[in-house]
């Protein structure tokens, strides 16, 4: 299972914050895992997760889209950062 | 470093207890540097329309936290720095609340002066922190600003490893 969150202006655009999900074993890059959320959750999830301005982690750091992930690992998707 | 201290919290802190606490028992200390960051009622995006009224936080817990422990020891590489606090609040903030603490002890001003400029530069661009402006009608997600992107950019051309 991998843990993937949402945060931000992205978890309120999707309606979710976390979820668990078995990742088969061809679902082995951030790109194919979107994909994979595309197909379970319907088209609108697209225009959301597929903007450029996305950011990604994985096990809590900053990752490109092209980067292998697996069963066991933290995603988490969020626009650019505001604090301060 | 001497010492670090990192906190997210909801609560509100106290700028003379922070630098009360940074002081005692060291002799060592001959400048605190600090930044305090507030919520303001006008904002940059959007003056020409309503007050803003709060503003609201998010973080990912754990991510921030490394995130600014990361900060804290890229400035440390860079100054000979004491002691640093970073505090950041979290959740709902009304006008003119604290949102942000950052202190910095060292020797002298140049370090702890340019070390608490640094840490906020990066905190800002780097750290997993996420902010709602709220108004009386509406509610939006405050977007990436290029000059805070320029100001963390800046900081790589200045780079001297002490």
């Amino acid at each position: 299972m991998a843990t993937v969150h949402y945060f931000a202006s992205i978890r309120e655009k999707l309606g979710l914050s976390t979820e668990q999900l078995e990742l088969p074993s061809q679902v082995d890059t951030v790109n194919a895992l979107v994909a994979l959320l595309i197909e379970q959750h319907g088209s609108s999830w697209e225009e959301v997760l597929k903007k450029s301005s996305v950011l990604v982690a994985v096990n809590q750091s900053v990752v490109s889209f092209t980067s292998p992930v697996t069963n066991g690992d933290e995603v988490a998707f969020f626009p650019p950062v505001t604090g301060g | 470093m001497r010492s670090l201290k990192i906190s997210i919290q909801e609560q509100d802190f106290s700028i003379d207890d922070e630098c009360a606490v940074m002081r005692a028992g060291h002799k060592d200390i001959g400048a605190l540097a600090t930044f305090t960051g507030l919520v303001r009622e006008l904002d940059d995006e959007n003056s020409s329309q309503q007050s803003v009224s709060s503003l609201y936080l998010e973080h990912y817990p754990g991510m921030t936290e490394k995130n600014l422990q990361e900060i804290a020891e890229e400035a440390d590489l860079r100054w000979p720095i004491l002691d640093i606090v970073i505090i950041h609040r979290i959740g709902e903030l009304k006008v003119s609340e604290q949102i942000v603490f950052v202190g910095v002890s060292s020797m002298h001003r140049e370090a702890a002066f340019a070390a608490c400029a640094f840490i906020m530069d990066f905190l800002k661009t780097k750290a997993a922190f996420w902010k709602k402006s709220i108004t009386e009608n509406q509610e939006r997600w405050v977007e990436a600003k290029n000059s805070d992107a320029k100001a963390t950019e800046k900081w790589a051309e200045t780079k001297h490893k002490r």
